[in-house]
């Protein structure tokens, strides 16, 4: 009974504290540290403000919020993936947060239409092949891989991988649930070999020789390039008359019960700004939202395309309905 | 009666009243605290996810449950002829090199399995070096078994969990006294004899104990399936939850290994029927079997094979990548150290402490609640780490609610989180993930204690916490300190749950492994791979020290 009784003081007493400083932001990311830390130092550098964060999977994040309820310490979710953001919003961990520097700065369809949350880089998913077997003039579209030609030529990631399942999600909602189901039926028999667990094994097994041609985000390409510069492998942008090139977003929103809402709706202002914009796009070659801001000139050597024009929350909406139907297509 | 037997009458009532609930309620308060978690996860099936097990069962399910299967069968197998083999090899039998090979042959503990498969496949796969290699000597046609198949997914995962059965057994071989074994041989059993019905029976507990952490371990593990893109049924736990959104669906699909481990670890309690296997008093240790010539090839090959590819080969080819990456070697790496250790040894002091508890309530008290609750206790290995780490995070939180609503009410205002985030749920989660970890060393040392000692002492008047404290812990510590080692080598290596609960700044090596792996950055979370080795022999390198006093 006493220790019951000193507990429960201790925690009235703790309860007396103020819960955080004012100046603080506290994160929950599923981007890695890697790729955000530099941007919150450069941040904290330049306004004071400490930025507190754990990274992990969306998932058990999205589960941690939502459990935490309005007790949650995190002022801020950042995540990658559309359909991570679109996820979270349908649970209602997010907040809507009306900006007009938002709005100038991040186009339309990379954000939530009800501003909940904002893209902050755009990561382009397109084709990669071998300049020694691959004609360019051969390729065309995501859709012509599933193309008997390319039979036991193709490369895949898995599909529990979001990116994919995201550009599936975006295919069924432009050609409709049959016309993709037969589509990824194609690619499937078009493998060489089973999908692999990253990018960068599918540029590899393309540049070994296993496979000639695979679909990967940029990034990852820009990434192989750097370390490998006379890597036998060039980008192509697909569906260019048609739909345009898949895009997809790293982004993030501001939760519900922040308590440091102010503090975060500066910071992911700051974001989207020309100077954190042109970090995104130098740490790890993405695209840059902010259409005023150039990106990284080694991204830029890849040429310019023309990009799905398609918001982006589309994928969100539609992504178990293409987890099942790659589960009914036997892609792993 | 004389006043002196009434006191002492009164005394033994008084005792015998208080010694039974003490043990069964610390028991049953240990087992309360690591059931919660597992009780959260059950509780997924007051929603019933039907559409989604009508997807699965109609599409993927078989396939899982099949690779499942051969995963099982075949771990099995391999960690069984590796572990007894390997340990009866260096704890009966005197080969060149058999000192080294002694200790040498527990240093894979020290190698996550996630690590090793990515080892394994940056050499082996298609692209890697190895068939680069012959393909620039045979022809550019040459096209050899798919490495990320069922056989590479068995192989790297036998070679990652042989130690727990090696240990254990190796443990148990030594513990054989030259009586039993003279015993053996004076009444005409041969060595092949001696060994199946001697030694193995008495290693029985041991083994059994090995085995079930390797298969628990088997059917819990993510990181290795998911870099060889190999369905198992952990995967669908996690593609319900991260592809289809659905945390319900996860967990019920995981309460299916939970009911598979408990039914397998049931059948061998009934199977193992009343059997007791005690030491044969301590005595001299068996003098062991020298081998020579072919024997003694044969068995200097196997040792260095396994240790080649458990420990050399990962090592080798981990530094060679690390090198390249020496430039992210900051003072960042020292904190990252820091608390890799001190989770770990901290975890291995709570852990082992209630395994002990809980072991020794089952001991001293055998009823079936209490025997039930060990049970219970134990099943956590068998969860994958982030759907334990779900179910430790949301008893939390909701007790973190009702606090902040109780503090809410008195002052007015709401403190935040305290338990969630905080060092404290963290280890509640190494403990209720890695209990089976320490009570199967805990348990078969005990059980390996003859039960007549305690019950001497308590013959001669000592108290159950003297026989504890004079008896039992003198005995057990080479016991207590293979759980706490091993249990400190797991929470080094474990990555969910730290990803999930750690506090605000709290990254270990395994976050830093995960962060890297996750972008493909395989090469350079090699340097924090082989940190994280080097620092899991630490406490590998204690046990080895332990063991060699043996």
């Amino acid at each position: 009974m006493k220790t019951v009784r000193t507990l429960l003081l201790a925690c009235l007493a703790l309860s007396a504290l103020p819960a955080s400083a004012a100046d603080e932001v506290i994160v929950y990311s599923a981007r890695t540290e890697e790729l955000i830390k530099p941007l919150f130092d450069a941040y904290t550098g330049k306004t004071g403000v400490e930025i507190r964060y754990i990274t992990d999977k969306e998932g058990p994040l999205l589960a941690r919020l939502q459990a935490e309820g309005e007790n949650t310490p995190a002022d801020m979710l950042i995540t990658v993936d559309a359909g991570n953001l679109w996820q979270a919003a349908e649970r209602g961990v997010l907040a809507p947060y009306a900006s007009g520097t938002l709005e100038t700065h991040v186009p339309a369809h990379l954000r939530d239409p009800e501003n909940r949350w904002y893209g902050l880089s755009v990561r382009a998913r397109t084709l990669v092949y071998s300049t020694e077997r691959v004609d360019p003039a051969s390729l065309s579209t995501y859709e012509a891989l599933a193309d008997p030609a390319w039979k036991g030529r193709l490369c895949l990631r898995t599909s529990k991988k979001v990116y994919n399942q995201s550009l599936v999600a975006m295919m069924i909602a432009r050609l409709g649930e049959e016309r993709t189901e037969a589509v990824v039926r194609g690619w499937v028999a078009n493998l060489a070999t089973a999908p692999f667990s990253n990018d960068t094994q599918v540029m590899e097994a393309i540049a070994a020789g296993q496979c000639d041609v695979g679909i990967v985000n940029t990034y990852y390409f820009g990434r192989l390039q750097k370390k490998e510069p006379g890597i036998q492998l060039a980008l192509f942008w697909p569906n260019q008359a048609e739909s345009g090139v898949h895009v997809n977003v790293s982004g993030a929103g501001i939760t519900r019960h922040a308590k440091h809402r102010e503090a975060a709706g500066k910071l992911l202002e700051w974001l989207a700004s020309a100077e954190a914009q042109g970090l995104f796009t130098s740490l790890n070659m993405e695209y840059p939202v902010n259409p005023e801001v150039a990106p990284d000139p080694a991204v830029a050597a890849w040429g310019g395309f023309r990009a799905d024009p398609a918001n982006v929350a589309e994928a969100g909406r539609l992504q178990a309905q293409a987890v099942m139907l790659m589960d009914r297509a036997g892609y792993r | 009666m004389t006043a002196a037997t009434a006191v002492n009458a009164a005394r033994a009532a008084r005792r015998g009243l208080r010694r039974v609930p003490a043990w069964r309620l610390a028991a049953l308060g240990l087992a309360g605290v690591t059931a919660v978690p597992l009780l959260v996860v059950f509780a997924a099936w007051l929603t019933p996810e039907t559409e989604i097990w009508r997807h699965l069962a109609r599409t993927v399910l078989g396939g899982l449950v099949n690779n499942t299967l051969a995963l099982i069968a075949g771990v099995g197998a391999g960690v069984l002829v590796l572990g007894v083999g390997l340990a009866w090899l260096t704890a009966r039998c005197e080969f060149p090199g058999r000192r080294f090979f002694d200790w040498a042959l527990m240093l894979p503990l020290a190698v996550p399995a996630y690590v090793l498969a990515f080892v394994v496949l940056g050499l082996l796969d298609f692209s890697g070096p190895v068939q680069t290699g012959l393909r620039g000597m045979l022809g550019q046609d040459l096209r050899l078994p798919e490495v990320r198949s069922a056989g590479g997914v068995i192989a790297v995962m036998t070679l990652a969990f042989y130690p727990y059965v090696y240990m254990l057994t190796r443990a148990a071989f030594l513990g054989l006294g030259r009586g039993t074994l003279e015993a053996a041989r004076l009444l005409g059993l041969g060595p092949w004899a001696t060994f199946f019905r001697v030694a193995l029976p008495t290693a029985r507990p041991a083994i059994v104990a090995g085995l079930a952490l390797a298969l628990m371990e088997t059917l819990a593990d993510f990181g290795t399936v998911a870099v060889f893109n190999f369905d198992t049924f952990t995967t669908a736990i996690y593609k319900a939850w991260f592809g289809l959104f659905n945390l319900q669906a996860a967990a019920q699909l995981a309460t299916f290994l939970l009911l598979f481990v408990a039914l397998a670890l049931y059948a061998e309690r009934r199977l193992r029927g009343g059997a007791r296997y005690h030491e044969g008093g301590r005595g001299a240790p068996a003098p062991r079997v020298r081998l020579r010539g072919g024997r003694a090839t044969l068995a200097v090959t196997a040792a260095a094979l396994v240790f080649g590819l458990a420990f050399v080969v990962p090592m080798v080819q981990l530094l060679i990548w690390a090198v390249d990456a020496m430039g992210d070697l900051d003072r960042r790496y020292l904190n990252l150290l820091w608390h890799t250790l001190g989770l770990g040894g901290s975890a291995a002091l709570v852990t082992v402490s209630a395994a002990l508890v809980l072991a020794h309530a089952r001991r001293v008290d055998g009823d079936p609640l209490t025997r039930g609750a060990a049970g219970l206790a134990t099943l956590g290995y068998a969860l994958p780490g982030s759907v334990l780490a779900v179910g430790v995070m949301l008893a939390f939180t909701a007790l973190d609610n009702g606090l902040n609503t109780l503090s809410r009410l008195v002052t007015g205002e709401a403190h935040g989180p305290l338990l969630a985030g905080s060092l404290a749920g963290l280890l509640l989660a190494y403990l209720v993930r890695f209990m089976a970890v320490a009570y199967g060393p805990v348990g078969s040392a005990l059980e390996r204690l003859r039960p007549s000692l305690p019950e001497a002492a308590r013959c001669l008047g000592a108290g159950p916490l003297e026989v504890l404290r004079r008896i039992h812990l003198p005995l057990l510590r080479p016991g207590l300190l293979t759980a706490a080692l091993l249990v400190a080598v797991e929470v080094m290596k474990e990555m969910p749950a730290t990803l999930l609960l750690r506090p605000f700044g709290w990254d270990t090596l395994a976050v830093r492994i995960y962060e890297l792996t996750s972008e493909g950055l395989w090469e350079r979370a090699a340097l924090p791979a082989v940190t994280l080795v080097l620092a899991g022999l630490l406490p590998v390198v204690l046990l080895v020290r332990r063991s060699a006093g043996n």
